[in-house]
């Protein structure tokens, strides 16, 4: 409780929290309709909640379900889960310099509560990690308000989609809120020349090879998008505020 | 309901282990470690790369098929979203704008 308090004075936590709020009817509507897979999928009640409460991760969730209700092997949705969540390793590079202050057990509490929102959100704000420690635990209060907010959000929206799952036709397709949501943090991090050439290769190669499995179509998307932007480095200097991220 | 299968909860857990690991891994060892200069002019382009690949085919495809109409309501969305971000440049306000176009769009017109 005390916690509480003294997050809820924290000023960057707020910040992070205000944040969050503006995409978190996205993740709602995204939370919703995986709830709503998740209780077609056959999953007993303590299964539902189990899943709800701690996986945490609504993309390797839709990925791994037709998985569960196939009956594949278990080494067979771990590794497809794994390959969903590459996004985040690859992430995870960039997170290490605002985790190093601290333990190994808060590191893994941050990193599992640093949703592709959160992060984005903090890029958004702050390119790179603060040179001072007090710097770095402002940015690190603030990933902690807006992954509070993100994983109220998501643990209640997958409750409320399991609930009502019988009276919400998936035509109406609300989860593409989600996406929306999404479209925004890809609105605010593509600017200059040089991003929006990967957005579009990232984007051109994801289709061109949606039907690679285990969603690898994502990576090999950052893979040449990467590659072609670090070639048009080389003729095509990047603006200022595109430099060290 | 059906019953609880016990292979169904250690599937859950590590799945939530994964979560664990992929969103901590670069930090989840704390030796010394810099990051090599390739890696680190790689980051300014792979978060954008990373959600245009998970945006694009959301909005373009349907079962796995590049889409072969103008008439899905998607589109209009993202492009009601993307006007209002250059507008206002609300986080909020591209949802909203995008789901007031979408859902007239596929609720009223069927697209």
């Amino acid at each position: 409780m005390k916690a509480l308090v003294r997050h809820w004075r924290n000023e960057h936590f707020r910040l992070g929290l205000r944040d969050m709020a503006s995409v978190a009817p996205g993740m709602a509507a995204w939370g919703l309709m995986t709830g709503v897979a998740m209780v077609q999928s056959g999953l007993s009640p303590l299964e539902l909640v189990l899943m709800a409460l701690t996986v945490f991760a609504g993309s390797s969730q839709l990925a791994a379900l037709p998985l569960i209700v196939a009956g594949a092997p278990l080494w067979v949705i771990v590794v497809t889960a794994f390959c969903v969540n590459l996004r985040f390793v690859v992430f995870s590079a960039q997170l290490r310099p605002y985790m190093m202050d601290l333990g190994l057990a808060h590191r893994l509490f941050r990193g599992y509560a640093t949703t592709d929102m959160s992060f984005m959100l903090m890029l958004r704000r702050w390119q790179q990690a603060a040179p001072n420690p007090a710097g770095r635990q402002q940015q690190r209060d603030y990933l902690a308000g807006s992954g509070a907010l993100g994983w109220s959000t998501w643990v209640v929206s997958n409750f409320v989609g399991v609930a009502f799952a019988a009276s919400i036709p998936s035509k109406w397709g609300l989860g593409f809120a989600g996406t929306l949501a999404l479209v925004g943090i890809l609105c605010a991090l593509g600017h200059g020349a040089l991003r929006i050439v990967a957005l579009l290769v990232a984007g051109a190669v994801a289709v061109a090879a949606f039907a690679l499995p285990l969603k690898l179509n994502i990576l090999l998307s950052i893979a040449v998008a990467v590659g072609v932007c670090l070639l048009l480095e080389a003729w095509w200097p990047p603006d200022e505020d595109e430099k060290a991220v | 309901m059906e019953d609880t299968d016990f292979w169904t909860v250690v599937t859950i857990a590590l799945l939530t282990l994964n979560t664990v690991i992929t969103r901590s891994f670069f930090f989840i060892s704390s030796r010394p470690w810099s990051m090599p200069s390739w890696l680190r002019r790689s980051l300014a382009y792979a978060p954008v790369a990373a959600l245009a690949a998970v945006i694009v085919p959301e909005v373009v495809m349907t079962q796995g098929q590049l889409i072969s109409t103008w008439q899905d309501a998607r589109l209009f969305a993202v492009a009601a979203g993307v006007a209002w971000y250059a507008w206002r440049k609300g986080l909020l306000g591209t949802l909203v704008c995008g789901m007031a176009v979408y859902l007239p769009l596929r609720l009223g017109l069927g697209w």
